[in-house]
Order: C-alpha cells, then structure tokens, then sequence
C-alpha cells in the first residue's frame, strides 16, 4: 500500500512531463497560427488584426473571416505551390526509397562486425549543419563546381552544365538530405528478418528474384512506409533545400510561405499556408498509421 | 537377402537391388566452415520409400548434411546425386526436393492456403489445379478449417502441420525434416511421430530426418546414419545399430550397455574370446571384422540380455557376483550385480524371468550369463 501513491505520482510525472511539453509547444502554438490565419492583416504591430475587441467595455466580439483560405483555394500560385511540393516530394522519396532500399539491405546483410560501421557511416552527415551541408552542393553544382569544372577537363561538354537553381537540384538535395530518414526504418525491418523465410522460398522454387519480391518485400513493408512518410513529410515543406539549390521557378509551399511572413508580411495568409501544409501533411500519416493497424490486425 | 539378422526387422519398403539406382547418391561430400570441417567425406546411398535419419548430437554435420541435400549449403568436395542426375551445384530452387524448415519457416505474411500454395505457384501450375492440390494437403493433415488464418494464429502443433503441407504439397522426391519435432512440447511431439510414420506411408514418399533424440529414430527410422564429428559413424537399421553396434560411441548413443574391457584370446567363426580381466574369465562374442590376438577391444551386452540364476549353469560367459542393489520398475527388475574385479554389471530381467531366478535380493550371491550371440565385439 505504502508503495501506490508514489508510483501514481511518478506515473502521473511521466505522462504529464511529455503532455505539458506537447500542449505548449505543439498544440498552443498551432492554436495562435490557426487564430492568425483567420485573421485580417493590417499595418501595424502584430501586423493582423486581433481575434476579439471588447465591445462596450463587456461583450467580446470575434472576429475570424475564412477569406484567407478562399484566396489559397482560388488563387493558381497557392494550388500550384501545394502541387508542386506534393510532386517533388513525392519523386525525391520514391528516388530515396530505391537508393536506400539496397544500401538497407545491404547493410542488414553484412557481417554483425560491420554493421555497426556501415550504419555509423549511413548517419555521419548528421554530425555536419544541415544548411551548410546543403549549401555545399552549391559549390558542387556551381556553373563552376567541381562537376562542370571535371567535364569541361575531359573534354565531355563544351559549355558549363545548369545544374544549379534547377527542379533538378532540390530533388538532388532532398534525396540526399533525407537518404539516413529512408535508410534506417528500413535496416531496422531487414535486420530483424529471418533469413529462413529466404531459404524457404528457394526450397519452394522461387528464384532469388522471385523470392525477393514474394517474401522479402512484404515482409519490409512496415519499414518502407516509415521510411516514405520520415522523408515525404518534411519534403512536403521544405524551404532550405529550393530556396538554397532550386531556381526562380522551383515553386515549393515552404518558400512561398516564408515570402508571404517576411516579405510581404501577409501573416494571415502565411498562417493559412502553414495550416494547408498540415492537412496535406497528416493525410498520408493517417493513413499510415491505418494500415499499420490493419496490419497488426491481420 | 541378409541372413545374419534373427528377429523381425524393419526394412526399406523396396529393397535395394530392385532400385540399382539409388533415389539419393551422396559421394564423398565434404563442407568446411572456416576451419571447422562440419561434414568430413561422406558417402551414403538412400533408398526409394525409405524414412532415413540422421542421428547425431549437436555438431556432428547431420543439419549441413541435410541442408547440402536441400541445396540450402553447397558441398567444398564430393558429389550429390538424386535418381542418378548430378545436382552438385544446383541450388535449392532447382532441387526436386523439399525440407521442413524446424522453425517451421512459414511465411508470416501470408495466410495458411497461401503457404501451402506458394510452392505450386512456383512451379506455375494453373490455379485450380493449385487449389484443389492445397486443399487436399490441407484436408489430409486437418487443417482445412484453418486455411484462411495466418500463421501466428496457429498453436505449435498446427504450424508444424502446416510446414508440412507446405512441403509435401510439392510431391518432392525427397522430403527432408529437420527436428520436426523438437519445437513440440512432449505428449505433442508422441503423437506426431506415429503421424509423421502414418502419413510416410499414405504418400510413399521417402523422407530424410535429422534428429538428435535417439528414441526417436528407432521409433520412426527404417535407416538411420549416427554421425560423429562430419563422419557417419554406422548406418543401419534400428535393429542392426542397437544389436550390433561397431564402436563404444554407437552402443553408448542407443541406450546402455555393459562394456567388458579385454584382450582378443582368438577369432575364429564369427565368434571371439576375449581374455577380460574385468569379467575375471573368457568371454565370447560376436565380431564384425576379424581382429588379430592381443588387440584391445570391449565386449558389450545390452542388460536385457543377461540371465540370473542361484546355481552356476551349464552356459559360455557365466560369471558370479553380489547383487549391489535391485529395483523394481514396473515392466522389469533392473539388478546391479558386483563382480569379484569390481564391476558392477547392469542386468534388466522380466518379472517372470526373475521369479524364476527365485527373486535374489540385495546382497545374494548370483551367477549372471548370456549366449554368445547376444555380445558383440567392439574395437572402438
């Protein structure tokens, strides 16, 4: 008995820590951006009007106006914003997923004296700034980067390559910046697969192709879609990667947001955006996390 | 055909000189891991209809061997032959033959049907044919009503039902088995070996088990290979190996022994006299290969081939001793009787034949003795 009420006390402590730091950096935050993006912008400081006047001295008067969300669903600049995120997003982690599948598989399979290694190797970049190891592409890709600067030597190409501010380099960048995200889910699948399963197939007559995509695919499932969603989500919104690597026409919601706060210091409509950017985040994340239940289920 | 076996012994279904190929040729296969030599040469020849075992504790090459028969390892040396066509290098998809997995190896993934169905859909047979084949795999082992379930769904007795569908399904020409029961719990496990016989027989098919536990080899095997250290020790059937074991190590593996240490006195026959200094007389025996006087050898008597009796009796290896302690456990009496040298000799007597004996007790003075062709000369 003595023991119960410490233990609910340390309990309550252990929930509550996590709960208190999600309410107030996660969940009030949001609240404040979603009361801004029913805001009006105006001159001034806050540069929007405020949610409620006090009318009278007493009765408080909202007022919230859905006009900022009118403009993203009208305006072709916002629908295209959103599209293209969703486009390069969606390539850069299809091109991530097949790069990382086999360097996962590759690292499940080697030697347990490696392993550790190869994975150290996988997460190394993460030691270096994100900024400047992306900034450092520019110098790569530059018109006269250690790319061109290598082709115009041998003679390959005439005239510098535009590799730079291209559609090109954000995939470039988002691939690379992402690849350990895509990476490691999938490892942790692979490596706690049992290879018996493999060898089972072989005893059945599947080629090691065939067993491959009967067996070790669905069986790694699970880490892909981890892996899809940890590189897909913050593609979805990234603004260093094209604003650094992207060229003028690389439209991407995460720099048309940032214009809209500080240049046009439209922050309502900045708000509104990042509000979109969520929705569009949380669908597939639904759904992942539906199918790993049904999965689970099954 | 042989007529140096008294006593009913089991046998392959069809005899080896109407096969003069035979169905599994393995010749002179060896597998190194490392330094580790795992399977050390070995020859061994498996017949059509035959339930083989391979018996061995742990490390003995029995899995490498099972699997190098899979095409699961590929043998360093040697040759691998199934009905006479070289299958050396070919790997395991190529193989006519399939293995039940002792972890049973069934695929999470997909449900019961879809297990079994997997081999078939291989093999691009068309799906009706596939259905009706698993079905009627699964109906033989009944587990149709479970087809839909995946395997976590499944008790350990119905996982092992299903790894087996799933290989017998494919009609292999060998199915091999590694410790098909070892994942059972022990009532499990009774059962399933007298079904894994019943169903050998139903689909003729011939089969290859490794186990580790010699009483299930004798209960199940028509054949069994003991291995030792890579090497096939002796291969025989239950019978042969338990009655005329070649070596300590084989008599020691299939259940206990009185093991007389001696000199070889003379061969002559098929019967030696061994001088035994522990059984303080001349004892005689059967002998496999002919030994020269003077070797060291051991004379093995299994216990339920002694006789007691008050009286010294008229018979060859009599020898006289106090019995140290007698037992009764229900089916028999198991004496040990102290000899003059030291020796105790262990003696296992039906409750008949020890009433007969006038039941001695602890402390008597006995004669123990057996026919010469109970005893068996070993060198090893």
């Amino acid at each position: 008995m003595s023991g119960r009420p410490g233990h609910s006390c340390s309990g309550v402590f252990v929930a509550g820590v996590p709960l208190v730091w999600l309410l107030l950096f996660v969940l009030l935050p949001l609240l404040i951006v979603f009361a801004i993006s029913l805001a009006e912008t105006r001159t001034g400081s806050p540069p929007y009007t405020p949610l409620f006047t006090w009318e009278a001295g007493f009765l408080p008067r909202i007022h919230v106006q859905a006009s900022n969300y009118a403009l993203l669903l009208s305006d072709r600049l916002y629908i295209d914003a959103f599209l293209s995120s969703l486009r390069i997003a969606a390539t850069s982690s299809f091109i991530a997923l097949l790069i990382a599948y086999p360097m996962a598989y590759a690292i499940a399979r080697a030697r347990e004296s490696v392993r550790t290694p190869l994975l150290m190797l996988v997460i190394l970049p993460f030691w270096t700034s994100f900024l400047i190891r992306v900034y450092a592409w520019t110098g790569i890709l530059n018109s006269n980067g250690f790319i061109n600067n290598v082709l115009l030597d041998f003679g390959l190409i005439k005239a510098p390559l535009p590799l730079l501010h291209t559609e090109f380099a954000v995939h470039l960048g988002i691939v690379y910046s992402y690849l350990p995200f895509m990476v490691l889910p999938i490892f942790a699948v692979l490596e706690k697969l049992d290879w018996t399963y493999l060898e089972a197939a072989a005893d059945l007559g599947a080629r090691p192709l065939k067993a491959f995509l009967r067996v070790t695919l669905p069986l790694s499932l699970p880490g892909i879609f981890a892996g899809v969603l940890l590189v897909f989500i913050p593609a979805l919104g990234e603004f260093i990667v094209p604003e650094l690597l992207g060229g003028p026409d690389t439209l991407m919601v995460g720099r048309v947001l940032w214009t809209e706060f500080f240049s046009n210091r439209d922050w309502p409509l900045a708000s509104a955006l990042a509000i979109g950017l969520l929705v569009l985040v949380l669908v597939p994340a639904i759904v992942f996390f539906r199918l790993m239940r049904k999965e689970e289920a099954a | 055909m042989d007529t140096h076996q008294d006593g009913p012994v089991r046998r392959p279904l069809q005899p080896a000189a109407a096969n003069p190929i035979p169905l599994l040729r393995i010749e002179k296969a060896s597998k190194r891991f490392g330094l580790v030599t795992a399977v050390d040469a070995v020859s061994l020849d498996i017949h059509r209809g035959e339930f083989f075992c391979l018996l061995g504790g742990s490390g003995s090459g029995k899995t490498t061997l099972l699997r190098m028969i899979a095409g699961l390892e590929l043998p360093d040396e040697g040759r691998i032959a199934i009905e006479g066509e070289d299958v050396t290098g070919a790997p395991a998809y190529a193989r006519p033959v399939n293995m039940m997995f002792q972890s049973y190896a069934l695929f999470p993934h997909l449900s019961v049907e879809k297990n079994v169905a997997f081999g078939l859909q291989e093999e691009g047979r068309p799906k009706a044919e596939i259905a009706k084949r698993v079905r009627e795999a699964l109906e033989m082992l009944d587990m149709g009503a479970f087809s839909a379930r995946k395997p976590h769904q499944l008790s350990g007795g119905q996982r092992q039902r299903v790894a087996f569908a799933r290989a017998l399904v494919k009609h292999p020409k060998i199915l091999l088995l590694d410790e098909p029961l070892a994942a059972l719990d022990k009532k499990l496990r009774e059962r399933a070996q007298f079904e894994l016989v019943r169903l050998r027989e139903r689909v003729g098919i011939t089969f290859v088990m490794v186990t580790h536990d010699q009483e299930e080899a004798m209960g199940m095997a028509s054949r069994i290979a003991l291995m030792q250290d890579g090497k096939i020790v002796q291969a025989g059937s239950p019978r042969e190996l338990y009655d005329a074991p070649v070596s300590r190590y084989v008599a020691d593996f299939f259940g206990t022994s009185n093991l007389f240490e001696g000199n070889i006195k003379e061969c002559a026959r098929g019967e030696a006299a061994v001088e035994s200094a522990e059984a303080g007389t001349v004892l005689r025996g059967q002998y496999g290969e002919r030994l020269a006087a003077q070797t060291s050898v051991a004379v093995m008597v299994r216990p339920e081939q002694v006789h007691l009796s008050r009286e010294a009796p008229q018979a060859e290896n009599v020898l006289r001793g106090k019995i140290a302690s007698a037992a009764f456990l229900g089916n028999c009496h198991a004496c040990q009787v102290t000899l003059d040298s030291g020796k105790t000799v262990l003696a296992r007597l039906s409750p008949a034949e020890f009433g007969k004996a006038g039941s001695p007790a602890a402390g008597e003075t006995v004669h123990l003795f057996w026919p010469s062709a109970a005893a068996r000369v070993l060198k090893q």
